[in-house]
């Protein structure tokens, strides 16, 4: 039986903090955004619940020693959403979060997709789809050889898993039962072209994994207790490596970007003005997540 | 410059008795090598641990030889994953798969982040033989080359390829090591000199400079001594770090012998050739002949019938010498 770190409970004051967390990330991920000029907005909303949850509560990690041996390894794999991974990180204390301005800008280590050469804190290099979860898999082999404490989260997109090199990596994983390996699949329904199911269908996506050897867990990607315990659940599964799908509503928070594929490359001010126009978008959707912000429900409120 | 003596097999000019080994081995033996200092170094192979001669590998080190069946674009990002944790991995197939098939893996999570993945590519060039156009990897030197970070070796024997496998083994960053199938004459010694960066001269002459890198630098070899008999003082240059290449040492002979053949089994485009050619036309230009693959792909043949055929034996070396002596000025 091996060795487990596990993650702490989850208390409901925890919870409501977390829930608010993921809620001015959400508004830096805008305001960032909309100061680089360019750059993804449904992902990283849409994401905003898991990278809290994820950096707030789950990973065992240390910002002042972003290195820190015996750290659990995030990789991201669609590096597309990375603004969402670098607004919890200076949440978190890895910089200052006035570095947000300068996402996307000359010289600034916030490159447009996560690069470890510009910040190791990323962990991995990735931006082509598809190469992520192949290098979690690769980390987590040897820390599977290793009795390493560390545990391997892979964030990855929905519209990625089109990509082969998936299914090598899957293949990779079940075949060495890597119970320390645990991938995260932001199943939002869409993709730049289009709607996944319309574009290159992946369902059912569940029978998928498990075909390949993988134990699968569905969760709401914005109910953050069902995400944890879904990651808690994943370290006492040791013969498998585990996916968690997490449900997603891409835009989350901002009702004009919700569930809106043509929000997927877009940033506020430079998204389809059908519903809001260019100048109007940041304000709007600012606006959005603070009336967000006033409707967290967590059971103890 | 001064010619330093390259301490070859004192045999080297007798083709019949010098004993001829595949270069394949020398990386087999060099990544066992490596891996007795270092117990970092994996082995990542894309089911053709056989002729790839990593079986030797496999059998010393059955704890750091994964096999992965036939996913070479995820050799390569797995390969990369395992060098997050510290690691130096060597991945292998042939060069058609890897670094033919994954090259943007490569470029994203190898090169970019400079890590320690080490590329084998096997059966390279149209000596790859019967298997035909299909397997004959004549692009890599070039998809390799433009890498930014990336270095390139493309070792002339047996010998001279375990020296590279274990010196790729202690670079840090990416490397690409080029190695054939069949067996080539083995005429380097342990003391014949291998560095990164450093093209060794290995015979002198001023009339012109041929410039080779893979096993047919021994066909340099062999051309020069031709020539010779005609008066003709060829330099011949082993290019075996196609990058970083030795800038110093190919400007130098186009200084002194003012007319450059570079030969490869490899497509001219964007190949060791085209790296000489875009530095001397920087820095020294003189007429320069690019022997290679002219921009076609090669055919199922035997290996020698094929080198024959492409012209990329001393023959035709000679005929190309007398070619571009003309041109001199």
């Amino acid at each position: 039986m091996p060795d487990i770190r596990q993650i702490p409970t989850l208390t409901e004051k925890k919870l409501i903090s977390l829930e608010k967390k993921a809620n001015e990330i959400r508004t830096d991920i805008l305001k960032m955004l909309e100061i680089a000029g360019s750059g993804h907005s449904a992902g990283p909303l849409g994401l905003a619940d898991i990278f809290t949850a994820l950096y707030f509560h789950i990973l065992a990690h240390n910002p002042k020693k972003p290195m820190w041996s015996d750290r659990d390894r995030l990789l991201l794999s669609n590096g597309h959403v990375v603004p969402v991974r670098y607004a919890a990180m200076a949440h978190a204390g890895y910089f200052p979060k006035t570095k947000l301005a300068t996402l996307r800008k000359l010289g600034s280590a916030l490159q447009g997709h996560p690069e470890t050469s510009w910040m190791p804190a990323l962990e991995n290099t990735s931006g082509p789809l598809g190469d992520g979860s192949p290098q979690s898999a690769g980390l987590a082999y040897i820390g599977k050889q290793e009795d390493a404490h560390w545990h391997v989260y892979c964030v990855m997109s929905d519209g990625e898993l089109e990509a082969g090199i998936t299914w090598e990596a899957a293949m990779f994983a079940g075949k060495h039962a890597l119970h320390n390996l645990t991938w995260i699949i932001d199943r939002n329904n869409i993709q730049i072209d289009g709607n996944t199911e319309d574009i290159m269908p992946l369902e059912p996506l569940k029978d998928k994994f498990e075909a390949f050897n993988f134990h699968v867990v569905e969760v709401d990607g914005h109910n953050i207790r069902e995400f944890v315990d879904a990651c808690s659940y994943a370290k006492t599964v040791w013969e498998q490596p585990v996916v968690i799908i997490a449900h997603t509503i891409p835009g989350k928070g901002v009702d004009f970007m919700e569930n809106d594929f043509r929000w997927h490359g877009a940033p506020p001010g430079k998204g389809p003005e059908d519903k809001v126009k260019h100048e109007e978008q940041l304000k709007e959707a600012l606006r959005d997540i603070r009336t967000l912000g006033g409707k967290i429900t967590s059971e103890a409120q | 410059m001064k010619f330093k003596n390259p301490k070859l097999n004192r045999g080297w000019k007798n083709k019949d008795t010098l004993k001829q080994v595949p270069t394949r081995n020398g990386y087999g033996e060099g990544v066992v090598e490596a891996a007795k200092k270092d117990p970092n170094i994996y082995v990542l192979c894309a089911d053709l641990t056989e002729s790839t001669r990593n079986e030797w590998f496999k059998e010393t080190f059955p704890d750091r030889f994964v096999q992965m069946g036939v996913s070479e674009q995820s050799l390569a990002a797995i390969a990369a994953g395992m060098t997050l944790a510290g690691k130096t991995v060597f991945i292998a197939s042939y060069a058609a798969f890897s670094p033919g098939r994954n090259w943007e893996q490569i470029r994203t999570t190898a090169c970019l982040p400079n890590m320690n993945v080490k590329i084998a590519g096997a059966h390279t060039g149209v000596s790859v033989g019967p298997d035909g156009a299909t397997h004959q990897m004549l692009e890599d030197i070039a998809l390799m080359r433009v890498l930014p970070g990336m270095t390139v070796l493309v070792p002339a024997d047996y010998i001279e390829t375990r020296k590279a496998t274990v010196t790729a083994a202690k670079i840090d960053g990416p490397v690409y090591i080029r190695f054939a199938r069949e067996k080539t004459p083995v005429f380097t010694t342990e003391a014949t000199p291998f560095e990164v960066g450093k093209a060794t001269v290995l015979r002198d002459g001023n009339d012109l400079a041929i410039i080779g890198c893979g096993p047919l630098v021994y066909e340099c070899l062999m051309a020069a001594e031709e020539l010779a008999k005609l008066g003709i003082e060829a330099r011949v240059i082993n290019n075996a770090s196609v990058k970083p290449m030795d800038e110093k040492t190919i400007i130098t002979a186009a200084k002194e012998c003012g007319a450059i053949i570079t030969i490869e089994e490899a497509q001219v485009a964007a190949g060791m050739g085209s790296a000489v050619c875009e530095l001397l036309s920087a820095e020294f230009p003189v007429p320069i002949e690019r022997m290679g693959m002219q921009d076609r792909f090669g055919e199922s043949g035997e290996p020698q019938q094929l080198l024959e055929h492409f012209k990329l034996t001393a023959p035709a070396i000679v005929d190309a010498a007398k070619r571009i002596i003309k041109k001199k000025k």
